[in-house]
C-alpha cells in the first residue's frame, strides 16, 4: 500500500510547489513558447521588421541537405560517445572493483576529469591534437599519419568524440562502481562454486544485474552527447570542417547566434524539442520493459 | 559590524558614481585583443585626457561575430553601446538595419563636426558608403591581404630571396622549396577573403551582380566563373602535391608563418604587428600573386578589417561626444600612430602623407605595400568592395565549399557551383527579411 500524506490546507501544497513551478515556467515554458512563436517568423537580426511566414522556416530546413547531414552527424556522434563511454567505464569499474591496494587512489584519479569544465576539456584536447603544434600530432606525424583535423572531417569527429568520452567516463564509472558493489557476493561465489569462469560470471551475472544502471547511463549519455557537448565542440572544431562536427544543438547556436537567423534557428529548436520528447517517451515505454531488474 | 560593511559599501559606491556623474560616458565595444587591445585602450585614454566633458570606455566584447551578436542583443534589450566595431562582412547587415544605426555623415553633421569622405582612400570610402556617397560607418582598422615570404627559407633552398609575382612563378618556386626539403611551402589565411574576394578585385572580375551587391539586395554571386574555378582548382592541386598547407578559416596561418613553419603566406597586412613583436625582420612583403594571362590584372585589392558604427537609441547629448571622439580619431597624427604601431593601413590620405614625410617607410621598408596595393589603380565596380547580406553565413558557405576542394571531396567546378547556389539562397533570405 502506498502511504499518502494529505494537506489539510487547500492552498499550502500549491504554495510549496510555486517556486519550482515558477522556475519551470520562466526558464523552460516561456523560452520554449518564444521559440515556437519565432519559428513562424522571418525577422531581421535587430528585430526591426517581422513577418509572419507560417511554415516557411520549416520548409526551408527540410529542403536543406545540410540539415539532414546534421542529423546524421548527431546520430554518429551521440551513439559513439554513449557506446564508448559506457564500454570503457564498465571495463574500468570492473578493474577498479577488483583492486585491493590503493583502491581509493585509482578511483579518485578516474573520477577526476569529471571536475573539468567541458570547454576546458575541449581546449586541452585541441592543444594536444593541434595540427601544427600538438604533441600527439607530432607523434602521429612521426608514425606517418597525416593528422590535420582542420581539413579532415573524420579526424575532427574523432577528436570531439574522444574529448567528450573522456569527459563522461568518470560519471559512468561512478555509477558502474556503485552498481558492482551492490551485486551480492553470494551470487558470484555460488557461480564460481558451480564452475563458472570469470568471463562467464561477468556475462551471466554482472551484466544482467547491471542492466538497470546501463540503461540509465545510456539515456543520460545520449542526452549528454546531444546537449552538453556544446562546450567541447565550440572550443575545438566549432562545427567544422565543412560542418563535419556540426551536431543539431551546435547548428541551432550557429544559425541563431552567429548568423542571426532567428526564425530558422527557432524552427530547429522546435524540431529538436519534438525529437527529445519522442526519444524520451520511446526509451521509457519500450526499452525499459526489456531491462532486467 | 553590519553597519561598518554598509558604510564601506556606500563609500565604494559613491567613489564609483562620482566621476560618472560629472562626465558623459560613451561606450565603445570592440574586438581588438592582445597588443591591438592595448592600442585601442591607448586611443580611448588619450581622448579622455584631451577633454573633460566625455569619457570613452572601450570594452572588449570578444571576437568580431561575438561583439556584433552582443550589440544586436543589447539593441533588442534597448541598451546598445554608442559605438560598435563591426567587421567588414557585417557591413550589409548593419546598413540594412535602418533605425538601429545612425549614418556617420548624419552624426557628424548634427554635431557640426567637420567630416569629408574625400579625405579617405577611395577603396575605404567605397566600402563603407551608400551609392549616394554618404559614409555610413567610420573606417577604423583596415587591412588588406598581402603576400609574405621568409627570405631565410629561400636562401636555405638556394633560391634568390625574391617574391614570385604570378601564381605560375609561385608554383615553380614552391616546387623548388619542396624539393629542397621545406615541409610547409605556402599557407594562407582567410580563404574566402584572400582567394575569392581579394582575388576577384585583384583580377577585376565581379564577385556578384549589382556592383558586388552595392547596387541592391537583389544581387547574385558570380564566383563560379572559369577564372574562379581555375584558381580554386589550382589551390586544390597544390594541396594534393603538398605545395599548399591549409591552416583554417581565420588567422591560423599567421602563426604558421610567424613561427617559421612556412616559407610563403598570403595573410593580412595586420599580421605585421605580431611580426614586429616577434622581432623577425627577414620577411618581405609584396603584392598578391596574380594570373598573368588575365587582362586587367593586377587591379587593386580590397580592404578587410572593421569600421565603427554608431548605434541609435541613446540620448542626443551623448552623440555630440561620439562625434567629438570620431573627429579625434580621424586626426592625421592619431591615424599615423595607429598605422605605425599596428600594421593596419593609414586610411586617410593626410595620414599616409604624414607617415611618408616622417621617413617611417624609409626606415621600415615594406610598410607601405598595403596602401600601394589598395591604391594601385582607380577602383572599378569590381574592386570597390562588396556588400552582401548575411555575408557571415555567405562567407562560411564559400569556405566550406573551398575546404571540400582542398580535402579532395569535390572538384572545383561543382564546389563553386554549389557555393553560388547556397550563397544565393542566403541572399534571397536576407532580401526577404529586409523588404
Amino acid at each position: 500500500m502506498e502511504k499518502r500524506v494529505t494537506f489539510r490546507s487547500a492552498w499550502l501544497p500549491y504554495a510549496l510547489l510555486a517556486p519550482q513551478l515558477a522556475i519551470t515556467v520562466v526558464f523552460f515554458f516561456w523560452p520554449a513558447g518564444q521559440a515556437v512563436w519565432y519559428s513562424f517568423q522571418l525577422q531581421d537580426p535587430f528585430g526591426l521588421s517581422t513577418q509572419f511566414v507560417w511554415f516557411d522556416n520549416f520548409i526551408a530546413l527540410f529542403r536543406d541537405p545540410h540539415y539532414y547531414a546534421s542529423f546524421r552527424t548527431t546520430a554518429i556522434f551521440s551513439f559513439s560517445v554513449a557506446a564508448l563511454s559506457i564500454c570503457i567505464s564498465l571495463l574500468l569499474a570492473v578493474m577498479a572493483d577488483r583492486v585491493v591496494r590503493f583502491a581509493l587512489v585509482y578511483k579518485t584519479i578516474l573520477i577526476w576529469p569529471y571536475a573539468v569544465a567541458a570547454a576546458v576539456a575541449g581546449v586541452l584536447w585541441s592543444f594536444m591534437f593541434a595540427p601544427s603544434i600538438g604533441i600527439v600530432t607530432f607523434v602521429l606525424k612521426a608514425m606517418g599519419v597525416d593528422w590535420n583535423w582542420i581539413l579532415k572531417g573524420d579526424q575532427a569527429m574523432l577528436l570531439v568524440v574522444i574529448a567528450s568520452v573522456w569527459k563522461q567516463i568518470p560519471h559512468n564509472f561512478l555509477f558502474f562502481l556503485a552498481g558492482l558493489q551492490s551485486i551480492p557476493k553470494s551470487l558470484i561465489e555460488a557461480a564460481a562454486i558451480d564452475g563458472a569462469g570469470p568471463a562467464r560470471r561477468f556475462w551471466s551475472i554482472v551484466v544482467p544485474l547491471l542492466s538497470p544502471t546501463t540503461f540509465f547511463l545510456l539515456v543520460v549519455d545520449l542526452v549528454y552527447a546531444f546537449f552538453e557537448t556544446f562546450g567541447v565542440i565550440d572550443a575545438t572544431t566549432m562545427g567544422g570542417p565543412a560542418q563535419a562536427t556540426q551536431i543539431l544543438v551546435y547548428k541551432v547556436y550557429h544559425d541563431g547566434v552567429k548568423s542571426a537567423d532567428i526564425g530558422g534557428s527557432s524552427a530547429q529548436s522546435v524540431i529538436l524539442m519534438i525529437i527529445v520528447i519522442a526519444l524520451t517517451a520511446i526509451q521509457f515505454r519500450f526499452i525499459e520493459r526489456k531491462v532486467h531488474y | 559590524m553590519r553597519i561598518k560593511i554598509l558604510a564601506a559599501t556606500v563609500a565604494v559606491a559613491a567613489a564609483f558614481a562620482a566621476p560618472a556623474q560629472a562626465q558623459t560616458e560613451i561606450q565603445w565595444w570592440h574586438s581588438m585583443g592582445g597588443a591591438l587591445g592595448e592600442a585601442v585602450n591607448g586611443l580611448a585614454s588619450k581622448f579622455n585626457e584631451s577633454q573633460k566633458e566625455y569619457k570613452v570606455t572601450a570594452i572588449y566584447k570578444g571576437q568580431y561575430p561575438e561583439s556584433m551578436t552582443a550589440a544586436i542583443a543589447a539593441y533588442r534589450a534597448k541598451n546598445p553601446p554608442h559605438i560598435l566595431q563591426v567587421f567588414e562582412v557585417g557591413t550589409a547587415t548593419m546598413m540594412a538595419a535602418k533605425g538601429a544605426i545612425i549614418p556617420i555623415s548624419k552624426v557628424m553633421a548634427d554635431a557640426k563636426e567637420s567630416f569629408d569622405p574625400k579625405d579617405y582612400l577611395p577603396t575605404v570610402t567605397g566600402y563603407y558608403s551608400d551609392l549616394k556617397g554618404n559614409m555610413l560607418s567610420f573606417p577604423f582598422n583596415s587591412s588588406t591581404a598581402l603576400f609574405y615570404i621568409d627570405r631565410n627559407k629561400f636562401k636555405a633552398a638556394g633560391l634568390p630571396p625574391v617574391p614570385p609575382k604570378t601564381w605560375k612563378e609561385l608554383i615553380a618556386t614552391a616546387e623548388k622549396l619542396k624539393a629542397a626539403g621545406q615541409d610547409c611551402v605556402y599557407t594562407s589565411g582567410w580563404p574566402s577573403w584572400v582567394h575569392i574576394e581579394n582575388f576577384s578585385a585583384w583580377h577585376n572580375v565581379p564577385i556578384g551582380t549589382k556592383q558586388n551587391g552595392m547596387g541592391g539586395f537583389d544581387t547574385e554571386f558570380k564566383i563560379n566563373s572559369p577564372l574562379h574555378v581555375r584558381h580554386v582548382g589550382m589551390l586544390g592541386d597544390m594541396v594534393k602535391k603538398g605545395l599548399f598547407t591549409y591552416a583554417g578559416r581565420t588567422n591560423q596561418a599567421d602563426s604558421k608563418f610567424q613561427s617559421g613553419e612556412c616559407a610563403m603566406a598570403t595573410i593580412s597586412a595586420g599580421a605585421l604587428a605580431g611580426a614586429i613583436k616577434a622581432g623577425k625582420t627577414d620577411w618581405e612583403l609584396s603584392f598578391l600573386p596574380y594570373h598573368d594571362d588575365v587582362k586587367g590584372a593586377p587591379q587593386n585589392s580590397i580592404i578587410g578589417g572593421a569600421s565603427l558604427w554608431v548605434m541609435a537609441g541613446r540620448k542626443p547629448v551623448e552623440y555630440k561626444g561620439v562625434a567629438k571622439f570620431l573627429s579625434f580619431l580621424s586626426k592625421p597624427e592619431i591615424q599615423m600612430g595607429w598605422h605605425t604601431s599596428t600594421g593596419y593601413v593609414p586610411i586617410t590620405k593626410a595620414a599616409y602623407e604624414l607617415t611618408r614625410s616622417s621617413g617611417f617607410y624609409d626606415k621600415n621598408p615594406g610598410r607601405d605595400t598595403a596602401v600601394k596595393q589598395l591604391t594601385l589603380h582607380t577602383p572599378t565596380e569590381n574592386s570597390k568592395g562588396l556588400r552582401f547580406g548575411n555575408f557571415v553565413q555567405g562567407r562560411e558557405v564559400i569556405e566550406e565549399e573551398m575546404e571540400a576542394v582542398f580535402a579532395g571531396k569535390k572538384d572545383a567546378q561543382t564546389a563553386m557551383n554549389d557555393a553560388v547556389k547556397r550563397g544565393n539562397e542566403i541572399l534571397r533570405k536576407f532580401q526577404a527579411a529586409n523588404k
